[in-house]
């Protein structure tokens, strides 16, 4: 299954408005995307389209988590979400 | 024709349509099925139709909202159809539960899951009970809760404003606020003065008018009236017109023959002291440290405290700005610092005692206050809030003398440090009196609860005895040294009150600190009232056996507030 990691970039981590960010891309994909914390096993992976999980995951500034994604456009929307992750969105 | 006596909070006289707010959504009762004639797969069909517009409904708001606001209502509406939320609701739905009593479970657990996790997670776990009570409304068909989004402007009908609906009102279409409960300390009546709205409340009965009847509302009077007669609509014409000159104040609290008593502004961060200074404030009389701590789970850096404390000072060069240290617990309570499972949190460990359970926050505070102080032009003082003893008072001022702060002061809101004025001014350079929580303990009588409106009033002539009290310790303190007696002022809800300012004056009260949107109207009021006068005034309601007749009684010697419809 396609993976990736990402160091969260931003300064309140993934709650906030970067949480609403990120769940509304997530949602967009064609693909269903999960999120888990890194080391953690895949099987407690989280839906990445629900805000909700992704505020309970907590994580924050400088840590690191993988993304999953199986089907068509698997990898194009991991790279897009990375890209994501990797920005600051409370900058903006 | 059908009138409301109700109690009148925030001057203004207005005609208006009225919108009732919708009743809170009741819990859809436990173990409620499924519909027989339904399916599972239905029924979790008409669930996600239900969230799908509850999301578009709140959507549609943040697309026309800014700043905090939207990004809050963005992360609300994609709460509406999170699909961790209606998996859950689904799989009780396909247990056999209803729609709504699923959805009402699933809310519960990711909320209090939310809750757990503490800080900023648990701010939002009241974000998924409201979005969970609007997808039941949506579900039930009934309107959805909260303050109705209109257009067109109208009088806002409730039993209670909350806090949180603070963020919703528009001043821009909300005319004025009426409630049937409630009280003159609840927050309706806070959010009304401060952002300048006519507000009664405690108008029984009045949720039984129907949306779009016109109605009149005299703020000052508490009369609420539905079909206005001629000579109503006649007083609000003459409102719109009086209250364009009330807007401003000319920055000189003085009564009629010169005594001086400075009117300054009530602050809780720097916006607020911005704009207070732009209405005249002639200082700060109450700046709330806590916008610092809220929505926090650890404590802010000393350096990050002294550059938001700076903000507020710098406002005022020159001027005098009065800081409260932190206020935290009861209705404010911070998970860092305070517990949130005592039993009676109004009478536990809040405001100076929090140092008690966790020392070091104050000392840090103090040194972040010193810091900001010496980098200002402000003149700074700086007082505790919930101070009970003379030796609390003693202690609090040694740790502002460590800090290198100078004038260190107390708030007066616990009865015994009235009763104990003289020793406890002995300790401290000044006392302020907050007229809320002081009556709110006077009265054991909890400032939320409409039922109590009518002992929750600072026209209580015991909180006034109260008031005098304290005036008089800090004058038998002062005899007993050389110089003048301690300042002692009000920054309660009581001095943003005209008339209630004229008796505070009266009682020998230095200062008077309010929301600045009240300065002018006090200003304007204490001016046509020589100080002789106030002291006979402030006389008349302590002889009062009812509060209701004190305030009777001092108005009808002020003709000056009917005139100018406060």
């Amino acid at each position: 299954m396609p993976e990736r990691t990402a160091t969260i970039a931003s300064r309140s981590g993934l709650h906030a408005r970067p949480a609403a960010l990120f769940a509304e891309a997530a949602g967009e994909q064609p693909v269903e995307v999960t999120i888990a914390m890194q080391g953690e096993p895949a099987d407690d992976a989280l839906d990445a389209a629900s805000i909700l999980s992704l505020m309970t995951l907590g994580a924050a500034k400088g840590d690191v988590v993988v993304l999953r994604a199986e089907g068509d456009g698997a990898d194009a929307a991991l790279d897009a979400l990375v890209k994501l992750l990797e920005t600051d969105l409370d900058a903006e | 024709m059908q009138n409301f006596q109700g109690v009148g909070v925030s001057p203004g006289r207005i005609i208006g349509s009225v919108r009732q707010m919708p009743k809170p959504v009741s819990e859809p009762p436990s173990g409620e099925r499924l519909a027989s004639d339904l399916s599972p797969e239905e029924a979790v069909a008409g669930l996600k139709a239900a969230a799908q517009s509850v999301h578009d409904e709140l959507k549609g708001r943040a697309d026309s909202a800014s700043g905090d606001g939207k990004a809050v209502l963005e992360a609300t509406a994609l709460m509406a159809k999170d699909t961790m939320l209606l998996k859950s609701a689904a799989k009780l739905i396909n247990a056999g539960s209803s729609a709504e009593r699923a959805i009402w479970e699933a809310g519960a657990s990711v909320s209090e899951m939310l809750h757990n996790l503490g800080g900023y997670m648990a701010e939002r776990a009241t974000d998924v009970l409201d979005v969970r009570a609007r997808i039941v409304a949506e579900l039930r068909g009934v309107p959805a809760p909260g303050i109705p989004a209109s257009d067109t402007p109208f009088i806002l009908v409730a039993e209670d404003l909350a806090p949180a609906d603070t963020a919703t009102l528009n001043p821009a279409v909300v005319l004025a606020l009426v409630t049937s409960g409630g009280g003159p300390q609840s927050h309706t009546a806070i959010i009304a003065r401060s952002l300048g709205l006519p507000a009664v409340v405690a108008a029984h009965g009045v949720d039984s008018v129907a949306d779009d009847s016109e109605v009149y509302v005299d703020g000052a009077a508490g009369f609420v009236a539905v079909s206005p007669s001629e000579e109503q609509r006649a007083a609000a014409t003459a409102w719109a017109e009086t209250s364009a000159t009330l807007a401003e104040f000319d920055g000189n609290g003085t009564t009629a023959d010169g005594h001086l008593v400075p009117l300054l502004a009530n602050v809780g961060g720097a916006k607020d002291a911005v704009a207070a200074a732009a209405l005249g404030a002639q200082g700060v009389g109450l700046f709330r440290t806590e916008f610092c701590f809220l929505e926090r789970d650890t404590e802010p850096s000393v350096d990050e405290q002294a550059a938001a404390y700076k903000a507020v000072f710098d406002a005022f060069p020159g001027k005098k700005v009065v800081l409260r240290t932190l206020d935290a617990g009861a209705d404010k309570p911070l998970p860092f610092l305070t517990d949130a499972s005592e039993p009676n949190p109004a009478l536990g460990v809040r405001g100076y005692r929090t140092d008690f359970t966790t020392p070091g926050v104050l000392e840090r505070q103090l040194e972040a206050i010193a810091r900001a102080a010496s980098e200002s032009e402000a003149d700074v003082w700086v007082m505790a809030p919930m101070i009970s003893t003379a030796a609390e008072a003693g202690r609090f001022a040694s740790l502002c003398a460590a800090a290198g702060i100078q004038t260190p002061g107390v708030m007066v809101e616990v009865p015994s440090a009235a009763l104990t004025a003289a020793t406890v001014l002995r300790e401290v350079g000044f006392a302020s009196l907050g007229t809320n929580d002081l009556t709110q303990y006077a009265m054991a009588a909890d400032r939320q609860l409409g039922p109590l409106a009518e002992l929750n009033t600072p026209w209580q002539p015991a909180v006034l005895r109260l008031v005098q009290l304290t005036v008089e310790g800090a004058t038998q303190e002062g005899s007993g040294r050389e110089g003048d007696p301690k300042p002692v002022g009000v920054c309660g809800e009581a001095a943003a009150d005209p008339a209630l300012a004229v008796v505070l004056t009266g009682l020998g009260v230095t200062t008077l600190s309010m929301t600045a949107r009240s300065l002018a109207a006090v200003g304007t009021v204490l001016k046509t009232v020589a100080l002789e006068q106030a002291q006979e005034l402030a006389q008349l309601a302590l002889s009062a056996p009812s509060a209701l007749e004190a305030r009777d009684w001092v108005r009808a010697k002020l003709p000056v507030l009917e005139e100018l419809g406060l």
